[in-house]
């Protein structure tokens, strides 16, 4: 069973005692143990990224998968960070909301300027997860239409009710891209 | 009408949120990405019962644990208290529903203070528990609290001053009865505890600088509550209430007394800065629920739908307890009679408290509960008399010159708007004639699947209510500061303030900032409730503005060798009036190191109602059962749009914070063998998705509003508020049966169609 197979790389993981990770194109080295600057097994990405190396831009909504305002990118791929445990991220690449756009030159993604654009987002705390699950699909798909980008957001929640804006932004976005 | 309005330079026009970029890449700050120096994390034990004394409380274990720094009980916390009148202790020797808070620890990681939580030992004694509001009132019903016999919490407790309103009593009902055509009937309940829940869970941080001093740190819509509300409730220390980003409210984070209090106590205790982050599942099972409503009374109508009477008991239950359910009555009481003019009133109210989570405010505040409760007897009424409910509304919404008891049991005289114009442009964009076919009569059917309407007002005249000051700073640089105490959750209220500023004053808008929300460096202001920014806040930052462009003006017009009012300023010079040549720059007038503050102020007028109107389409599935939202149509006269799509954002929401889908899905289910609420996480507590998106439309008429000189009125949080009759409404018309529970599960559907057995 999958468990087995997890213990086993679990303890694999505790023997190797570091982890490597690149997070927005930093590489970073990190301990694990129980210590305070260190990666407990048990934490999550999301925590991991918010507590070990400050980038409290992915949020925390529900910390159990089912609200989508903690999605980072994991090699491109659309992920949730509060239910993937940071000692399974060696040798991944993450991108948060903190990489998206040019962090150095200030350039924004064409999604964040279609996002202020169209003002789609109310109090803006789904607004990191939203973007990077819309970047996901932009990454696979550059003409998503409607429904795609509603398929695609659809584990984001929004109390506020964005959607509207957001798909709109979103549709823009892509137009811009190409 | 249209062509009569003013084209402004800033307000109207759609202009990105000053936060934009913040909220883009992630450096707006909330409350979880605020850390203290050496600061510690706080977290509750709670109770596994619904009712029960702790016997005993053993704490020995966790207080040895290494890193924990503070643990307290009943035995050792703070007198402080909460509730009207106060009775809510922030830990008691009882606990009163599954999820009370039994201990707190402090510790220096999560992990030692959920540790910790574990090693506490508690005994109890179980007690019987009630969870129905009219149970709960009976002589052998198990009881609270001792000083509330019968679970009864006292009503007149003059929240809003010595007439606080409490019922609606004018008239004589009788003869009221005697006049009418048609009667309507019946005991209807708004009672399935939705969660307002918004992404973000509730956190407060607190530092304690000396035994007098607290800074609090919250995520909040109004800044200022957790000062002047807490005060007196904690022995009147000097309280900073700093707010972060919210990330959504709907009321719910007004305040938050119980993570305050937890987060203060063990601040007190550990001499450190703690946080209190409560987890989804806190938010959820012990923080605010809407409240619960039942109404038992009848409505009586004339054939030309004028009301004659309005008389019945609603019953108002606030879980174990709640800190503004009087207040949410004297606001429903109110928005009752601006729903339905009528000359004859006998409406009671009693609150009750029974043993399930809290209650607290969420958008509707107290209206969307009553007429959420009421409209089927309403609707019983109208069904009788064949009345078209959208001619209905038009005819019984409060109009300019009619008056009604506000909350503070005055009677205020409308002098805002007819609002048929928006009803009319509304019911036009939604085809509401071609669709309304008559009560109990589908629109369409295709095969199984039939379509029903429905439509339903509310208004609120909160807009208007409470004090704001406010101060606008010109600087010698051409650039405006606003101090005033106003949080972001996420009305862009800050940005819209911001457009008034930077119209009064001619600057560009980005010359125009906000100080943060911070209740040291800002005058007070109430916050952001009851749709208030607009025109509460607008009024007190637009005269801060004007005071402080006639101080400017007045210092130069010696300079000019001319009168103040032949001056103007314009992007940042003073001129001559119509003569921008002859501009000469701030700094020139105030000197480089100077500035010019003005003053404003708002005081309560409760005379301008808002208004919506909404109207939905519903497809039901007789063979599954499932309705189906289809079609919204949202309309309003907002008198002047401030930000089209910050206001567009606003009525949207009206699918969001336990609004329209408590009609369809919404509901947290409470096991009444025991207590326990049974799906509180966001998987079994259902929410509406991305896919599940119904076509949705507002019209928003701009027709000028007498507040201020913009002529604007907030409409944000009604926008819940009629939805959720108005789809049992669509629904019932689609199946042709009288659908009268929330939410309209497939299983009440189909037993209204007699396809499975009632119970």
């Amino acid at each position: 069973m999958a468990s087995g197979e997890t213990n086993v790389r679990s303890k694999k993981i505790m023997k190797r005692e570091k982890i490597n990770l690149t997070v927005n194109g930093h590489a970073y080295e990190l301990d694990v143990g129980r210590r305070a600057h260190e990666v407990d097994p048990a934490h999550t990405l999301a925590k991991t990224l918010r507590e070990t190396l400050g980038l409290t831009g992915t949020k925390i909504g529900c910390d159990h998968g089912s609200c989508g305002s903690c999605t980072v990118l994991m090699d491109g791929k659309a992920i949730l960070s509060c239910m993937t445990l940071t000692v399974e991220c060696d040798g991944k690449s993450i991108t948060t909301i903190e990489g998206l756009g040019d962090p150095k030159t200030g350039i924004l993604d064409p999604l964040q300027q279609a996002f202020i654009d169209h003002t789609a987002f109310q109090c803006g705390f789904c607004t990191p997860g939203m973007l990077m699950g819309a970047k996901a699909l932009l990454g696979q798909n550059r003409s998503p239409d409607e429904g795609q980008v509603k398929e695609a957001l659809s584990g984001h929640y929004c109390r506020c009710i964005s959607h509207y804006h957001v798909l709109r932004a979103v549709l823009e976005a892509a137009k811009r891209a190409r | 009408m249209t062509a009569m309005k003013t084209e402004y330079r800033h307000i109207g026009k759609p202009t990105p949120r000053k936060d934009a970029l913040e909220i883009v890449t992630g450096k707006a700050e909330f409350i979880d990405d605020v850390k203290r120096p050496a600061m510690l994390c706080g977290k509750v034990l709670r109770s596994p019962y619904p009712h029960a004394n702790i016997l005993e409380i053993d704490t020995t274990k966790a207080d040895a644990l290494p890193g924990v720094k503070a643990v307290l009980t009943h035995k050792n916390v703070p007198g402080w208290k909460t509730g009207i009148p106060r009775h809510v202790r922030v830990l008691d020797r009882k606990v009163r529903f599954v999820g009370d808070a039994v201990a707190l620890v402090a510790a220096e990681t999560e992990e030692i203070a959920a540790e910790a939580l574990g090693l506490i030992k508690v005994e109890y004694e179980k007690l019987p528990a009630v969870y129905d509001v009219e149970q709960a009132i009976q002589p052998d019903a198990p009881q609270l609290y001792d000083e509330f016999p019968r679970n009864l919490v006292p009503l007149d407790v003059k929240v809003f001053g010595p007439k606080s309103l409490s019922k609606v009593v004018m008239g004589d009902v009788e003869k009221g009865f005697g006049e009418a055509d048609f009667i309507g009937e019946g005991t209807y309940a708004y009672e399935n505890l939705a969660n307002p829940l918004p992404l973000e869970p509730p956190g407060v941080i607190a530092e304690w600088e000396g035994p007098e001093k607290l800074t609090v740190w919250s995520a909040t819509q109004s800044a200022s509550w957790h000062r002047f509300i807490m005060l007196s409730k904690m022995g009147f220390p000097d309280i900073r209430t700093i707010s972060t980003h919210c990330g959504g409210s709907f009321g719910s984070k007004n305040y938050s007394a119980q993570p305050l209090f937890y987060a203060a106590a063990l601040a007190k205790i550990a001499g450190r800065a703690v946080k209190v982050m409560y987890t989804k599942e806190e938010h959820f099972g012990a923080f605010a629920l809407r409240l619960g409503s039942r109404f038992r009374g009848k409505v009586g109508i004339k054939k030309d739908g004028t009301v004659t009477a309005v008389s019945g008991e609603w019953f108002v239950d606030t879980g174990a307890f709640s800190d503004m359910a009087q207040a949410q009555i004297a606001v429903g009481c109110g928005e009752a009679q601006l729903m339905l003019r009528c000359a004859n009133w006998d409406l009671r109210t009693k609150l009750v408290c029974t043993n399930r989570n809290a209650s607290g405010i969420v958008r509707g505040f107290g209206g969307q509960e009553l007429e959420s409760a009421f409209h089927p007897i309403l609707s019983i009424a109208m069904e009788q008399a064949d009345l078209d409910p959208v001619e209905f509304f038009k005819k019984n919404y409060v109009k300019p010159g009619e008056g009604y008891y506000w909350r503070d049991g005055n009677w205020w005289v409308c002098r805002g708007k007819d609002y048929s114009n928006a009803i009319m442009e509304g019911a036009k964009a939604f085809q509401w004639k071609e669709k309304w076919k008559g009560w109990l009569t589908p629109t369409a059917v295709h095969g199984s699947k039939r379509i029903g309407v429905g439509v339903g007002v509310h208004g609120n005249a909160d807009v208007g209510e409470d004090e704001s000051e406010a101060y606008v700073r010109l600087n010698p640089d051409a650039t405006a500061t606003i101090h005033a105490c106003v949080s972001e959750s996420g009305m862009g209220q800050r940005s819209s303030l911001c457009k008034m500023v930077a119209e009064v004053l001619q600057l560009p808008l980005e010359r125009v900032n906000m100080t943060p929300p911070d209740s040291l460096i800002n005058p007070f202001d109430f916050g952001l409730v009851g749709s208030r920014g607009t025109f509460a806040i607008g009024s007190a930052v637009i005269a801060a503005a004007e005071d402080a462009r006639q101080k400017l003006l007045a210092l130069a017009a010696p300079l000019f060798h001319s009168e103040p009012d032949e001056l103007e300023t314009m992007d940042g010079k003073v001129c001559v009036k119509g003569k921008l040549d002859t501009g000469i720059p701030w700094k020139s007038v105030t000197g480089h190191t100077q500035t010019c503050t003005g003053l404003g102020r708002f005081k309560p007028d409760y005379s301008v109602p808002n208004f919506l109107i909404l109207f939905v389409e519903v497809e039901v599935d007789t063979e599954t059962g499932q309705a189906v939202l289809l079609n919204v149509v949202a309309a309003t006269d907002a008198g002047q749009i401030i930000d089209p799509l910050s206001l567009e954002g606003q009525l949207y929401g009206a699918l969001g914070a336990a609004g329209m889908d408590t009609a369809l899905f919404e509901e947290s289910v409470l096991d009444r063998s025991r207590g326990h609420l049974l799906n509180i996480n966001m998987i079994d507590y259902k929410w509406r998705t991305f896919s599940e998106l119904p076509r949705f439309r507002n019209v928003i008429l701009e027709t000028g509003i007498p507040t201020h000189r913009y002529k604007a009125l907030g409409v944000g949080e009604i926008a819940t508020s009629p939805g959720p009759s108005a789809i049992l409404m669509a629904a019932s018309n689609a199946v042709g049966k009288r659908l009268c529970d929330y939410p309209v599960t497939p299983e009440r559907v189909l037993k209204a169609l007699g396809k499975i057995k009632k119970e």
